[in-house]
């Protein structure tokens, strides 16, 4: 059977840095960095979803095809979201103060 | 001709065939919900960029401690589910009951958690609509953050539950000797949506509880 099986010593090191980078973003949200916090804390949680998805949910072992897949969800959430902002942010009358 | 095999359905030529067709459906499945929670970060995300004080003063009032424990408590039930998947593969029947209780005792957990913080929301009058009786600056945009905080945490407990159906359903079937070895993938499937629940709050809890932090 060519299924691949993760080891438990690779599972137990993403699980360490997951804990890791929780307690990382809990850490630096409570300094001000103006509008960079919310960067910060996406970009880790983008990271800790990264690893879900690569060793967790075996994309990491995929076949191209669970690739294409996986990367298909993706693309159509940044469409989404992307559009959405191109309409709002590009609305005079509506008050967009910040992110 | 492949020899016959128990697990391998007669459409399929073989089985590495079989359980790719498995991966790819259940990912079909995971974009539309990809979707569905991705229009309501999209919603949150534009009421959020124009009236960021009221999303900051609402996510101080999220208590951070629940949430930084809940989210670990996923993080170990995610474990618990990625060595569930391993034991199935591996055909170790102990191992799979012992990390399929596991996960669905951390997120039993987590729910007892998310009801307890729901319970300080309604006693705090925080909860939107009639039972809204807090008293402060902006109401009106503290209750529309509070009406994401439900509807968001809510759809993502609720898809915890159908995890904890599916994962008991696995319990029985385990236990009736199926799930072992070649049979392994629905126990694969499953961890799948369950990982995928867990990327849900790795977004939901910094985007609720943790911007309002700083200043």
């Amino acid at each position: 059977m060519s299924t691949h099986v993760a080891s438990v010593r690779l599972l137990l090191t993403i699980f360490v840095m997951l804990l890791a980078l929780t307690a990382t973003t809990v850490a630096v949200a409570y300094f001000d960095f103006g509008r960079v916090n919310i960067v910060v804390a996406l970009s880790i949680a983008a990271f800790k979803s990264a690893l879900v998805v690569l060793y967790f949910m075996h994309v990491r072992y995929g076949s191209r095809l669970t690739w294409v897949f996986a990367g298909a969800g993706f693309l159509w959430l940044v469409l989404l979201l992307v559009f959405t902002f191109g309409d709002y942010l590009s609305r005079p009358w509506e008050s967009v103060t910040a992110w | 001709m492949p020899e016959p095999h128990g697990a391998l359905a007669q459409q399929f030529e073989d089985l590495e065939q079989q359980h790719e067709s498995a991966t790819l459906g259940m990912w079909l499945f995971l974009i539309t919900e990809i979707m569905f929670f991705g229009g309501l970060f999209a919603a949150y995300a534009v009421y959020r960029s124009t009236h960021p004080e009221a999303w900051h003063n609402g996510s101080r009032h999220l208590d951070v401690v629940m949430g930084g424990i809940n989210t670990a408590v996923l993080i170990s039930s995610s474990l618990t589910m990625a060595l569930a998947v391993r034991a199935a593969q591996l055909s170790k029947k102990t191992a799979l009951l012992a990390n399929l209780a596991l996960t669905i005792a951390f997120g039993a957990v987590f729910l007892g958690i998310k009801a307890i913080e729901y319970h300080h929301k309604l006693e705090a009058g925080l909860v939107p609509g009639r039972f809204f009786t807090y008293v402060g600056p902006d109401l009106d945009h503290l209750q529309l953050f509070f009406l994401f905080y439900f509807i968001m945490t809510g759809m993502h407990a609720f898809h915890m539950v159908v995890g904890l159906v599916v994962l008991a359903v696995l319990v029985v079937m385990t236990l009736k000797g199926r799930l072992l070895g070649d049979f392994y993938k629905p126990v694969e499937l499953t961890g799948l949506y369950w990982h995928f629940v867990d990327v849900v709050w790795i977004f939901l809890f910094p985007l609720l509880y943790l911007i309002g932090r700083h200043g």
